[in-house]
């Protein structure tokens, strides 16, 4: 089986509302980005891949307009999930394991501001018992956040402590949406909007989009002198019924642990798709990540592009390797409610 | 590459509303038949890999979530894939790589549609900022595209009447079909109102609920079971509003069939392939595709169908099990090509099996006739 690496990566600066601009407009210049960065153009890509959701466009089959964002003509290798885009970079890794392809372009997009967020991520409960109650997707969060505290898996400090880390992180990365420092009497003087999650404990609505490029062991070094591999990657689903979840633990992500062998590495940086404050502490004590750099471009606190925000935690991951000669990342991407679908993926630079 | 083989294959019966069964219990019902077919037990499946059209066709956002447990996926990846129309092919193209790419032995995949949970016109029929509402649904999209088809090539009207008749008759050998129309010939379906010129009520495919399953695993991991196995398969995509683009013979469709045949060392494909399984929504869509497929010339597809080549005991019979135009639930219905090309050559096609088939192709377009997924089965590994 072919190795893979992630060679390119681009993001498009995370925005509150980015009006008439529209889906299109935000994926092409990333994809440009991303082109130039590496001397290429979509004749040199074997398979391309895009996750987003339909819902945030408000019209069935939205993704196709996604596509005239890139060249399409002759007629591509193309695939779609309408899951976040670090699914699509899955579904690419695996062409190029088959010997489909040598290289692989993955993109993800979303607009959250033109729509109702609460009420799009309600319909993904089940549509009988569920959904007809409109759970939305902060309730369904402070769920989890309410157990992890009760067990005292986490603490309220260590939630603010998370916000107020964020956005010191965020003052680092130029495309991040919230900047301001916030100190400890601003936090508690927040109101809460589903105990116990306040307002700065939930993430930005946002509008974005990013692209990534990977290739085969093969091509690899025709693009970089310096690809950052992935060494592993795995994820799993768990129950859609809330009640048969022990919120408390996550059984996908004790599987990553386990299949990628994660307690043997000495990981650099890590970079979660943590939606809500108290989803940090929680995996980075799962993911024994305690003592190591984590979110350091801010995480989804500061900027959270529905379906993009997992690709953008294995972006930031290979940009940390890549420009800090670091050698080994680990970035998460999650799904669902309470963090109902994990993936780990284990990046690293070869000496 | 690794191969892989096609051991199952499971449907739901196709209705207009399947008010028996929730979402979960239609997807459970194919996967329940894939998985006795291929006589497997849940702890075989390493992955499962969902498909279906847009989320608005039931109001579910990105239902692997809810139905996580309904298809076994619960501990296990899972992936949906959503390429429009095409979606079924796609995703059994995708399982497919799941098993190729050797990172999985065994995976499970299942599509569905319940279009009676919304109403897919509506759904079809996106209102977008800054451009004009068409409200056509699909049949109004693809008529244009059919017309200049007949503005091209001169076949007689009847050929699309020939296709809808040909095909609800297959249909009467499948019990799954939604559509059973006893004694449907030209007449009856010539007869029916004008929906879309120059398509008639009978020329369009219905609205289904329904699902379709298979497993699909290792070469390594067949044993002793009926094998279709899978000797090329493809996609291709090209942009909606391409400069240049022949919205009637597609270069995406061109483009994937040739990938396809070149994997299977097909030169021929009418000699070669005994049998296809095509995605005809609209009947005229039949001619189109035999061209863009290369089963003929430019301009020849129609005289195939005129001569009863794409009949049950035609020399290159085209949508035994009824096709589209008797079922269609969307997000399935690419993969009901997939998997019935797959059952011909297992020999599992019951009343619609085509004789001694061993070459069978299956075919899922989508969006403005610019998604594309085939594959190649075959009964022999070799």
């Amino acid at each position: 089986m072919k190795k893979v690496a992630v060679v390119g990566y681009a993001q498009h600066k995370i925005l509150p509302n980015a009006g008439a601009l529209n889906e299109v407009e935000l994926i092409m210049p990333v994809v440009h980005k991303v082109f130039k960065d590496l001397g290429i153009s979509q004749d040199d890509i074997g398979f391309t891949c895009s996750g987003s959701c339909d819902y945030l466009q408000g019209a069935a089959f939205a993704f196709v307009e996604g596509l005239s964002a890139i060249q399409t003509s002759p007629p591509i290798k193309e695939s779609h999930v309408e899951m976040d885009a670090a699914w699509a970079l899955y579904e690419s890794m695996l062409k190029i394991k088959m010997g489909d392809a040598d290289t692989a372009l993955i993109y993800g997009f979303g607009k959250s501001s033109p729509g109702n967020l609460d009420s799009i991520i309600s319909l993904q409960m089940d549509p009988y018992y569920i959904s007809p109650l409109w759970p939305d997707r902060i309730s369904l969060a402070a769920l989890q956040a309410q157990i992890l505290l009760q067990k005292k898996i986490i603490t309220h400090d260590e939630m603010m402590a998370t916000v107020i880390e964020a956005r010191n992180n965020a003052a680092n990365n130029p495309n991040a949406l919230l900047t301001d420092d916030i100190s400890e009497d601003l936090y508690r003087a927040d109101s809460l909007i589903s105990s116990p999650l306040r307002g700065f404990d939930c993430p930005p609505i946002s509008d974005g989009a990013s692209a990534m490029v990977i290739a085969s062991e093969d091509k690899a070094f025709d693009f970089t002198d310096n690809p950052i591999w992935i060494e592993g990657i795995d994820h799993s689903i768990e129950s859609s019924n809330l009640g048969s979840r022990d919120l408390a633990t996550s059984p996908t992500i004790q599987t990553a642990i386990d299949n990628l062998k994660l307690e043997n590495i000495n990981f650099d940086v890590a970079e979660l798709h943590t939606q809500f404050s108290h989803e940090v502490p929680f995996l980075r004590k799962l993911l024994n990540l305690s003592n190591i750099p984590t979110n350091l471009s801010g995480g989804p606190l500061v900027g959270n592009v529905m379906m993009c925000a997992g690709l953008d935690a294995i972006g930031k991951t290979f940009q940390s390797l890549a420009n800090d000669q670091l050698d080994h990342g680990l970035a998460h991407a999650s799904s669902g409610p309470c963090l109902q679908h994990n993936m780990v993926v284990h990046l690293e630079r070869h000496k | 590459m690794i191969q892989a083989g096609v051991i199952g294959v499971g449907q739901t019966n196709y209705d207009s509303k399947r008010r028996d069964v929730s979402m979960a219990g239609l997807v459970r019902e194919a996967i329940d038949k894939a998985m006795l077919a291929a006589d497997i037990e849940w702890d075989a499946v390493d992955a499962v890999i969902l498909g279906k059209a847009p989320d608005m066709f039931e109001g579910v956002v990105m239902p692997e979530l809810y139905l996580a447990d309904a298809i076994g996926a619960v501990g296990k990846p899972v992936l949906r894939v959503h390429t429009a129309g095409s979606v079924g092919g796609s995703t059994a193209v995708i399982a497919a790589s799941h098993v190729c790419s050797g990172q999985f032995k065994t995976v499970l995949t299942v599509t569905f549609e319940k279009q009676s949970e919304s109403n897919a016109t509506w759904a079809l029929s996106p209102r977008y900022p800054y451009s004009p509402h068409i409200n056509a649904g699909a049949g109004g999209y693809f008529a244009p595209f059919i017309r200049e088809y007949i503005r091209r090539h001169k076949p007689p009207e009847h050929i699309g009447w020939k296709v809808a008749a040909k095909d609800r008759q297959n249909a009467l050998k499948n019990p799954l079909a939604h559509l059973q129309i006893p004694g449907i010939d030209e007449k009856m379906v010539s007869d029916t109102p004008m929906l879309w010129e120059p398509l008639r009520y009978l020329e369009s495919c219905p609205s289904s609920d329904g699902a379709c399953a298979m497993v699909i695993t290792s070469k390594d991991t067949v044993g002793p079971r009926k094998v279709a196995w899978i000797k090329g398969m493809a996609v291709r995509s090209e942009g909606t509003l391409s400069a240049g683009r022949d919205e009637v013979n597609p270069q995406g469709g061109i483009d994937c069939a040739k990938d396809i045949y070149q994997q299977a060392g097909i030169l021929n494909p009418r000699e070669e392939i005994d049998c296809a399984e095509i995605y005809v929504p609209f009947s005229w869509y039949e001619p189109m595709w035999l061209e863009n497929l290369g089963f003929c010339e430019l301009g020849e597809g129609w005289k195939l169908t005129e001569q009863g080549a794409t009949a049950l005991n035609g020399d290159m019979p085209i949508n035994m099990s009824g096709g589209v135009l008797s079922s269609n639930p969307i997000g399935a219905s690419g993969m009901i090509r997939f998997g019935e090309a797959a059952l011909q050559v297992m020999g599992l096609a019951e009343d619609h099996q085509i004789k001694d088939a061993k070459i069978a192709m299956g075919h899922a377009y989508g969006g403005a006739a610019q998604f594309f997924a085939m594959w190649i089965v075959s009964s022999s590994p070799d």
